[in-house]
C-alpha cells in the first residue's frame, strides 16, 4: 500500500494556519497537504491541539491566521452557503460521539439521509440498518444513545458520519474506548471505506497500532514549540525521523533508551 | 500505632544539613509546614547540601510528598544541593514523576488583577458584545421563521408535537393554580376596599380587566419562563456540551431551524391558548370570592364581568402573550446555545435564561402599557 504522494491531487491544503483561543495560541504556522485517498493521521501528545485542528478543518472554528483549502477553494473565505455545501461532503465522528440524545440510533443515522437525499422512509431504514450493521450495531436501531455503552456510541457516531457516503471522513479518536478486536475491525473498516468509496480520511489518534496500519501520511504537533515538527508517512517517520521527539512518540518512548 | 509526624535536624559537617523524618507522615494526621526548615537555614554558616534520614519513618503518603516538594522549591531558590538518596524509593520516584512534565506557563490562565477603571471598561465591552450577540440571534431566528413561512425550514414535525405537549398540556396544572389564586387575591383585596362604599359589584370589573389585560399574560409568561425557558436552555446547553450542535452544523443543518424554530413555534401556538385559559380560571377565582364574601349573586357577577370586560382587553392580553412566548423561547434557546462546555455552565445558562426572559417580559409589558395608553386601546 505504497502511495506516491506526488502523483496525487491535493484534497485539503493547510497554509500557515495559526490557531488560538483568545490570546492563547495553541499551534502556529501549520503547513501540510492531504491528498485524495490519503488516510491522514493527526498525532501529538494530549492537549497539543489535535481536536482543535480538526475543528478548524471541519469549519467549526475560524483560524486566527492562515487558510484551509479544499481543492483550490479557500474554506474560510467562502460565502456561508458555499461553506455549507462543502461541509455536506464531510462526515465527522466527534471525540465524544455527539449523537443527538433525543433521537434513536436509527433516527440519528437517518437524519442526514432525510435532509439531503430523496430516499423514501423505507429506503432510509434499509440504509440505516446497513450502516449500523457495518459498525457492528445491527439490532440497536431503536435504542437511545443513553441506553448504549460509550464504545457503542462511538461506533454509532461512525455510522452516522458515513451515512451520506462523504468525500472526506474526519475521525476524532475513533478507537478510544473500544476493545482491541473492535479497534482492529474499525481500522479495517476505515481502509475499506477509503478503498471502496474513494474517501479521504483524516483521523486523530494515539493508537500506534492503528497509526501504522491505516496511516499513509501524517502530521505531528508538538505542544512545547506549538507547531508541527514532522510530516509524512508515520512508518517512515518512526524509522527515519531525525527528531527524537517524533521517534520517541512513535515507539512509545523506547527509542530514547539506547540514546539517553 | 504510628506516632505523629516528627522532624529533627542535624549538622554533622558545617555545610551539610541532615533532615530527620520520623513517625507517620500522612495527610490525614497533619504534617509540619516547611517553616521549621526555614528556621534551620537562617542562622549559622551557609548550607551547601541537604541529606535525608528516614530510618524511623513509619508510614507516608501524599502528605510527605507535599512537604518534600515545598522543601525542594526552597532549596532550589537558595541553590542548595539536595541529596535525595535517603528518601524512600517510592517517594523519590513519585517526586521525579511530578517533575517530569514542567508546568505549562502562559496558558492565559494566570490571575491578572485589574484595577477599577479597566474593569468598568471590560464590563462595558462585554455588555456591547452580548447585546450584539442577542441582536444577531434574533435576526437569525427571524430568518428561520421566514424559511418556515415559505415552507423551506428543516425541522422534525415530531419534535414540534413533543414540545407543544410539553409546554401546552403539561403546563395546565400550574397555570390553573397560579391564575386561580391571583384572581382570588385580586377579588379579595378589591372587595375589602369596595365594600366600604357599597361598590362591591365592581369587583367583577376589577378582576376581569386586570386578569385579561395584564395579569394572565404576565403570569403565564413568567411561569413559562421558569418552566419551559429553563428547560430549553438546559436542553440546548447539554447539546452544546456533547458537541451535538457542532454535529448539526457540520451536516449543514441549521440549529436555528432544527432546534430553535420548533421551540419558538410551540410557544407561539400555546401561549395565547394558555393565556385565554388563565383569563377564565382567574375570573372564576374572583367569582368565588365575589359571590362568597359580598351579597352579589352568581348571575350578577357574570353579567357584570361580561359587560365590564371589553373585547379590546382580551385581545390585547392575548397579543401580548404571543410576544411573551417568543421572548421565553428566544431567551431559553439563546442562553442554551451560548452555554459553555461544562455541567455548571449549563446550570448558569438555565438561570440566565429565566432572568433574561422575565426582564424582557416585564419591560415589554411596561412599554405596551404606555403605548396602549397613548393610543387609547
Ligand atoms: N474552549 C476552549 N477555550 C480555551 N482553551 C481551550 C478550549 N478548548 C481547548 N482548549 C485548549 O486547547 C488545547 C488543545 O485542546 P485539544 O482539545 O485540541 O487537545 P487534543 O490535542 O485534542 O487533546 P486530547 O488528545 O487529550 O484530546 C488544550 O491545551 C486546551 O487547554
Ligand atoms: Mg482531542
Amino acid at each position: 500500500m505504497v502511495v506516491n504522494a506526488t502523483e496525487q491531487e491535493a484534497h485539503i491544503t493547510v497554509k500557515n494556519l495559526t490557531m488560538a483561543y483568545g490570546d492563547f495560541v495553541i499551534q502556529r504556522d501549520l503547513n501540510f497537504t492531504v491528498n485524495h485517498g490519503d488516510v491522514f493521521i493527526i498525532m501529538g501528545g494530549s492537549g497539543c491541539g489535535k481536536s482543535t485542528l480538526m475543528r478548524h478543518l471541519i469549519g467549526l472554528k475560524s483560524p486566527t491566521k492562515g487558510q484551509v483549502l479544499y481543492g483550490d477553494q479557500d474554506f474560510w473565505a467562502a460565502e456561508l452557503d458555499e461553506q455549507q455545501r462543502m461541509m455536506r461532503n464531510f462526515g465527522v465522528l466527534y471525540q465524544s460521539g455527539a449523537l443527538w440524545s433525543s433521537l434513536t440510533l436509527a433516527e440519528n443515522v437517518g437524519l442526514p439521509l432525510g435532509e439531503y437525499t430523496d430516499l423514501s422512509p423505507s429506503d432510509i431504514r434499509e440504509v440505516v440498518s446497513l450502516k449500523l450493521a457495518l459498525v457492528g450495531l445491527a439490532g440497536f436501531e431503536e435504542f437511545y444513545p443513553s441506553e448504549i455503552s460509550g464504545g457503542m456510541q462511538k461506533r454509532a457516531g461512525l455510522a452516522r458520519a458515513m451515512a451520506l457516503d462523504p468525500d472526506i471522513l474526519f475521525f476524532d479518536e475513533p478507537s478510544a474506548g473500544l476493545d482491541p478486536i473492535s479497534a482492529r475491525l474499525l481500522d479495517d473498516l476505515i481502509l475499506e471505506l477509503r478503498d471502496s468509496l474513494g474517501a479521504t480520511v483524516v483521523a486523530v489518534t494515539h493508537e500506534l497500532a492503528s497509526i501504522f496500519t491505516i496511516g499513509n501520511n501524517s502530521v505531528f504537533l508538538d505542544p512545547e514549540t506549538r507547531t508541527m515538527i514532522a510530516v509524512g508517512n508515520p512508518r517512515t517517520l518512526r524509522d527515519e525521523s531525525k527528531d527524537a521527539r517524533v521517534r520517541r512518540f512513535l515507539t512509545r518512548g523506547e527509542s530514547d533508551l539506547p540514546t539517553a | 500505632m504510628a506516632s505523629r509526624a516528627q522532624l529533627s535536624f542535624d549538622r554533622p559537617e558545617n555545610h551539610t544539613l541532615v533532615v530527620r523524618i520520623s513517625g507517620s507522615w500522612r495527610v490525614a494526621d497533619g504534617v509540619p509546614g516547611p517553616s521549621e526548615i526555614q528556621a534551620q537555614l537562617e542562622p549559622g554558616p551557609p548550607i551547601g547540601r541537604v541529606q535525608f534520614d528516614t530510618q524511623n519513618l513509619q508510614a507516608w503518603d501524599t502528605g510527605l510528598l507535599i512537604f518534600l516538594r515545598k522543601l525542594q522549591d526552597q532549596f532550589a531558590n537558595r541553590q542548595i544541593e539536595v541529596d535525595a538518596s535517603g528518601l524512600p524509593d517510592g517517594a523519590r520516584r513519585l517526586l521525579n514523576l511530578a517533575a517530569a512534565v514542567p508546568e505549562k506557563k502562559d496558558t492565559g490562565k494566570g490571575v491578572t488583577r485589574t484595577s477599577f477603571l479597566p474593569m468598568i471598561g471590560e464590563e462595558v465591552i462585554r455588555a456591547v458584545v452580548s447585546t450584539a450577540e442577542m441582536v444577531r440571534f434574533v435576526g437569525e431566528a427571524t430568518i428561520a421563521m421566514g424559511a418556515f413561512l415559505r415552507g423551506k425550514a428543516s425541522y422534525r414535525r415530531s419534535d414540534l408535537m413533543l414540545i407543544i405537549e410539553e409546554c401546552g398540556a403539561q403546563a395546565l396544572p400550574i397555570v390553573s393554580l397560579i391564575s386561580f389564586l391571583v384572581g382570588l387575591i385580586l377579588a379579595f383585596v378589591g372587595a375589602v376596599q369596595l365594600l366600604q362604599f357599597g361598590a362591591q359589584i365592581y369587583v367583577a370589573n376589577l378582576v376581569g380587566i386586570a386578569m385579561t389585560r395584564e395579569l394572565a399574560g404576565i403570569m403565564t409568561g413568567i411561569i413559562m419562563a421558569g418552566r419551559t425557558g429553563a428547560a430549553f436552555a438546559a436542553q440546548l446547553g447539554t447539546m452544546t456540551v456533547n458537541e451535538e450542535i457542532d454535529a448539526l452544523k457540520t451536516l449543514g443543518v441549521s440549529p436555528m431551524e432544527f432546534l430553535v424554530l420548533p421551540r419558538m413555534l410551540a410557544l407561539i401556538l400555546m401561549m395565547p391558548l394558555l393565556c385565554l385559559y388563565a383569563d377564565l380560571v382567574g375570573i372564576i377565582g374572583g367569582l368565588i370570592v365575589g359571590v362568597g364574601m359580598t351579597d352579589i349573586t352568581f348571575a350578577q357577577y357574570v353579567n357584570q364581568t361580561i359587560e365590564g370586560v371589553g373585547l379590546n382587553h382580551i385581545v390585547l392580553g392575548v397579543v401580548k402573550s404571543v410576544f411573551f412566548g417568543v421572548l421565553v423561547a428566544l431567551s431559553g434557546c439563546l442562553r442554551g446555545m451560548q452555554s459553555g462546555r461544562s455541567a455548571s455552565a449549563v446550570g448558569v445558562a438555565a438561570t440566565s435564561a429565566v432572568v433574561t426572559a422575565i426582564v424582557f417580559i416585564i419591560v415589554t409589558d411596561a412599554v405596551c402599557a404606555v403605548v396602549t395608553n397613548i393610543i387609547g386601546v
